[in-house]
Parts: C-alpha cells; structure tokens; sequence
C-alpha cells in the first residue's frame, strides 16, 4: 500500500466530505442494499449506506449478513463492477432518420451527468484500467465509453475483509487502491484515513481542514489491508500463462467443466473486464426511424460464434474454453495483461459454483 | 473520428452476378466524405440496412477508383436476405473501411499466386486490378479459382480479361461438369499440380472456404512456399468491425482488426479450432 499524504476523516464527518462532492455537482453512487446484494444507488447521504452489513461468498453464494454495527464498507462487493458505468449495458450508437430523401445518421455520444462513485475496490479500479486499454487507448477511440469516463470521480475504498471467493492478491491488483481514483478511504475502527490520488481529490480534501493522519492509524489501515491479503485462500499461478492455456486445448478436463456448466453467461455479466457486445437493430413501427443500441453480449450465447451456416464454438466445451483463454492467455497478447483481476464474482454468481481457480490448476496440471 | 458514424450512400447500379450473388456499386452521398474515403485492396465496409442490421462485406473494386465502391453480397442471412432486394436508387449506409488488406507492398517484385474459392474471388478482386495496373512492378500472376458447380462462376469476364496480361495464368476448376465447362473438374488445390513456380519468390493470397485455405497453404508450404509469404482472408462473425465486440477472435486475433488478410504463420496454429 503505497504511502500517501493521509487525513483522519472521523465517522462523523464522513457526510462532510459526501457533500462536499455534491458541491463539485457530482450525483453520489454508492453500495446500497438492494435484492440481497449491494447494487450501486444514488444516494443523498451516508445514511443509505450498507451500515452494520456484510456479505459472505461462496461458490455459487452470497448472502447479506450482520456485519461490524458501525462500519459501512464491510460489503466487499455486489455483482456490479464499474463496468455498467462506463461501458454501459445499453448503449445507444447510431440514431436513423428514413425519410424521402434517403437515411440520416447521428452518432453524438450523450453528455453524461457527472457521478463520483463511492466506495470503489482495487479489484475494478484494475479492471477499469483495463477496459480503458480496450475501449479507449486502441487504435479506434470509443466515444461513449470516453463520455462516461470522463465524467466519473473514483472515491476508492482499500479492502480490509476478503471473500473466500476473492484471489485479487494473486492477480497483483488489490487489495490495496494503488492508482487510478481520485480519493482513497480506509475504514478504521475509527473513522476512516483518506488520501488524495488527483487533482480533484486533493481539493476536496483541502476543503474539509482535516488533520494529518498520525503513524498508529496509518499503521492500523496498513496491517488491515495486509491481513485483508494474507487471508485470501484462492489465488491462480500466473507464471505459465498465456502458453500453458494455449497448450491446455485439448485437454480432457474442459468436458468435466462442460457437463457443470450451464452456458448462462452469468460469469462474463459480472465480470468486469469482459466487453463483447452485440449491436441490435431497434427500428419504430413506422419504420421511418431506427436506433443502433449496443447491449452486452458474451461467449457463452450460441449466436456468439456463429457465422452463415457454422457455429465456430457449437458447444458448451467449446464456449467456455473461448472464455477462459481468452481470460487468461489471448488477453495478455492483446491488451497486455490478464484480463482476470481476481474479484472472484465469476465464482460466486456461478448458479453451479464453478471457480476458474480450480479449473486453471487443473487444466494446467502436467499429466492429462 | 467516431468509428461507429454511418455515412449515407446511394446503390448506382445492382449487378446480378448469379443466383443470389448481387454486386452494388455505391457512391456516397456526401461530397466530403466521399473525396475523404480511401481503401486498400482486401479492406471491408459495414454495410447498414436502415430497420435491420449492418454486415461486413470487402471491397471488391479498384482500390485506385474509389469514388464507386463495388460490394459483392451472397444472401444467406436476414440482412443480406433484405440487401438482395435493394435497388438501383436505394440509399444504405456504409461504415468503413476496416481491416487490413493485401500486402500488394511485400508483394512488390515476387511472383503472385492467387488461390481462391467461391465467393472468395471477390475480396480479392481489387488487388489483382491493383497488381494489373502496375504490371511491370509484380513477377508472373497465377490465378486458380475453384466453385462448386459451373454457374457458381463469378466475374467471368473479369477471369477473361485478367488472362490477357502478360506471364498470367488463370486456372479454373469445378467440383462438378457442366456443359460449358472447359476448365478443370476437381478441387483447387489439383491446380497446383498444373502451374509452375518458383516457391521462394512467390508469395500467396487466399480466400475462400477456411478447409480450403487450410489445405491449399499446406500444399503450397510442401512446394516450398515460406508459411510466412501466404495470407489467408478470414471470416468470421463481426459485429463492429474494430476488434471491440469479440465475436470475430481467432486465438489472440481480432479477425477484423488483425485481419481479414492474415499470415498464414501467425494463424496457422489456431486454424481449425476456436481458440
């Protein structure tokens, strides 16, 4: 955890630095409870918080729990990631106008309404790292992703508890904040330390006069995040990739994973470096308009693969396998760096509870 | 620039090359645009259905003419299914060009061999204008095209006329007899036999069926031709023609990114298999 300038923000002023957000006309997204997750809300205040709660996961499970009765940032994560944010699940491309005198095109990315986000994890601060590699530093820049982006103040949270589920520590990406955020809080028994890592952040945190955080508190938040790490049980060995997936093609072990897995897609709707998408045709009745609407897609759906009479990827095994070497080995040749950040939501919103850790360790293993 | 704007064009003329083989010659309605747009020989376009859907269709025209953009179309899904009914007059939308195309660059000074199926003549078309027109620039062009039946033959005056330039050979060959068939009966890759080459000076496009591809570059690679001088034209399903919406990946490449037109030697290992 690198060391910054940090300030003590006690429990009770945690609202002032919420508001003095608001101020900048920032809509504050947070963690809030809702269909026994967390799912990101508007919130006016740190009442709607997720206080007093905590999530515990499991392959194939999350449930809310009692957490801490003074702590709100005990909920590692719930099933969203940044990633609805600034790759939007629903994205309006191209608006057609069919008139008589032929078609009419207006592509403008929609100003979006600036939003500070509240209480990010490492874990998606990589993975938004990541998605901007994709979506805007290649060599086509996309606009709406960049629209979004732009407009999104990161108020990161370092993580102080892991899920059984979580291996972030494995994937170098947590669980400590490094880059990538504008302010960066961790909860302490007390209150909370907070550091700048913008502009930004750096301004808001002027505006509230706090004082410097003392070595025992900056102490307590290192020890947290370390322990937080030290208790993470999953991790994937990273050393071999992306050969080793590669030449795991034809091994027998993706028929086991194939006679679990259900092709739902739940792992790359969760996932939040996953990005393939679909663009769909939404015309009116009349015909005299029509929309081009991006919307999530993912390798799991048989239309995936499919081109004019062959399926490239026909069968679960097959998707799957798209999806794990993707994941972990064609991803480093595209984009650099593993498309896996260790969050571990694939595992817990799996319906069958399969967990790559497992499959990768097995698929990996010499002897097939 | 937004990859993703459409930009309008009108079909100047429909060519029913066979049944349900359609050319459209296009030309952009916006003056600006059109001066604007440049492509090279391999490249494609998306083209846009206005109400149903956009597919990624090659250039098939002179990369040197590029005010008409000739795109050649087989219906077999519900957007060509609709683009086939379109005529001269009608307006689309064209998004473009993508890709990488032929390397008519590296081709420069070697002997050229052109090995296609099918359709697959088409996306290679404005390449073999390009080479033509710069005659003196190539060594001999060897052409060999196989279809599945005589009427599958396309461009059948453009195989004439290609067959006129000097050290050319045009070899044609057809699954099945047909009464004005005068050409070889069998598969492509039974062409080889026929044409002589000089494996290290040549250099090979392909396109057409992927088995097809697959087995013409190992023939030509028992021949001596280096895996890395064969480029392969590759399909797959493309949604938004910038390596972004991740159908299209063949192992750590994005077919219309990396693509269409790749080396045989960087595809080869994932040639045949899904990743």
């Amino acid at each position: 955890m690198t060391d910054r300038c940090a300030f003590k923000l006690p429990r009770d002023r945690f609202d002032d630095l919420l508001q003095a957000i608001r101020q900048r006309n920032y809509l504050l997204l947070a963690p809030v409870e809702r269909d026994g997750s967390v799912m990101w809300g508007e919130i006016e205040g740190s009442r709607e918080l997720a206080w007093g709660k905590a999530d515990s996961q499991a392959p194939g499970s999350y449930r809310l729990e009692a957490g801490h009765p003074e702590r709100c940032f005990e909920v590692t994560h719930g099933p969203q990631s940044l990633k609805s944010l600034t790759f939007s699940p629903r994205q309006k491309l191209v608006h057609v106008r069919c008139g008589d005198d032929g078609l009419t095109f207006d592509s403008e990315a929609a100003e979006s309404k600036p939003t500070a986000v509240i209480g990010v994890r490492a874990c998606d601060l990589a993975a938004l790292k990541m998605q901007e590699r994709i979506f805007i530093e290649g060599e086509y820049a996309d606009p709406y992703f960049k629209a979004r982006r732009e407009k999104l103040l990161l108020v990161a949270v370092n993580c102080t508890r892991a899920q059984p589920t979580c291996f972030c520590a494995s994937m170098g990406t947590g669980p400590a904040a490094e880059s990538g955020f504008d302010l960066v809080l961790t909860e302490l028994e007390e209150g909370f330390l907070v550091a700048a890592g913008s502009r930004t952040g750096e301004e808001i945190i002027a505006s509230l006069n706090l004082d410097a955080a003392g070595e025992p508190e900056q102490e307590e938040a290192r020890q947290a995040v370390e322990a937080c790490a030290a208790s993470q049980t999953r991790s994937i060995n990273t050393e071999q990739l992306p050969q080793a997936m590669y030449a795991a093609h034809d091994h027998p072990h993706w028929d086991d994973i194939a006679s679990r897995c259900l092709s739902c897609a739940n792992c790359t709707m969760v996932c939040p470096t996953c990005f393939c998408h679909a663009v769909e045709e939404v015309p009116t009745l009349s015909r005299d308009e029509s929309e081009r609407i991006r919307v999530w897609d993912s390798c799991f759906t048989p239309e995936h693969g499919y081109i004019h009479g062959k399926n490239m990827r026909p069968a679960t095994r097959e998707r799957y396998r798209m999806w794990l070497t993707h994941k972990l080995a064609a991803w480093i040749d595209q984009f650099g760096s593993s498309g896996c950040v260790g969050c571990g939501r694939c595992i817990t919103w799996c319906p069958v509870g399969i967990d790559l850790t497992a499959e990768v360790a097995a698929l990996l293993e010499k002897d097939a | 620039m937004n990859p993703y704007a459409i930009h309008a064009a009108r079909i100047a003329e429909k060519i029913q090359e066979a049944p349900g083989i359609y050319t459209f010659r296009l030309l952009f309605e916006d003056e600006a645009v059109a001066s604007a747009f440049a492509f090279a020989g391999g490249q494609f376009n998306m083209l846009y259905v206005a109400g149903v859907g956009e597919i990624p269709i090659s250039i098939v025209s002179d990369p040197d003419r590029a005010r008409e953009l000739d795109h050649t179309i087989r219906v077999v899904g519900r957007v060509s299914e609709v683009m086939g009914n379109l005529q001269e007059g009608d307006t689309l939308g064209i998004r473009g060009p993508f890709g990488h195309g032929w390397p008519l660059d590296e081709a420069r000074g070697r002997d050229v061999l052109v090995v296609t199926g099918g359709l697959g003549c088409a996306p290679v078309a404005g390449a073999i204008e390009y080479i033509f027109r710069r005659r003196e620039q190539y060594g001999s062009v060897k052409i060999m095209h196989g279809v599945k039946k005589p009427r599958d033959l396309l461009f059948r005056e453009r195989f004439d006329a290609w067959r006129q330039h000097p050290d050319t050979e045009v070899l044609l060959a057809s699954d099945v007899a047909g009464r004005t068939w005068h050409y070889h009966i069998g598969v492509v890759t039974e062409l080889f036999d026929e044409v002589e080459m000089e494996p290290e000076r040549s250099i090979v496009m392909m396109c057409g069926p992927e088995v097809m591809m697959r087995l013409a570059a190992e023939h030509m690679g028992r021949r001596g031709v280096p895996r890395e001088r064969m480029y392969l034209s590759m399909e797959r399903n493309m949604q938004c023609g910038i390596g972004l919406c991740g159908h299209c990946q063949i192992g750590p490449y994005f077919a219309c990114k990396d693509g269409p037109v790749m080396r045989y030697d960087r595809i080869a290992p994932f040639l045949g298999r899904d990743v």
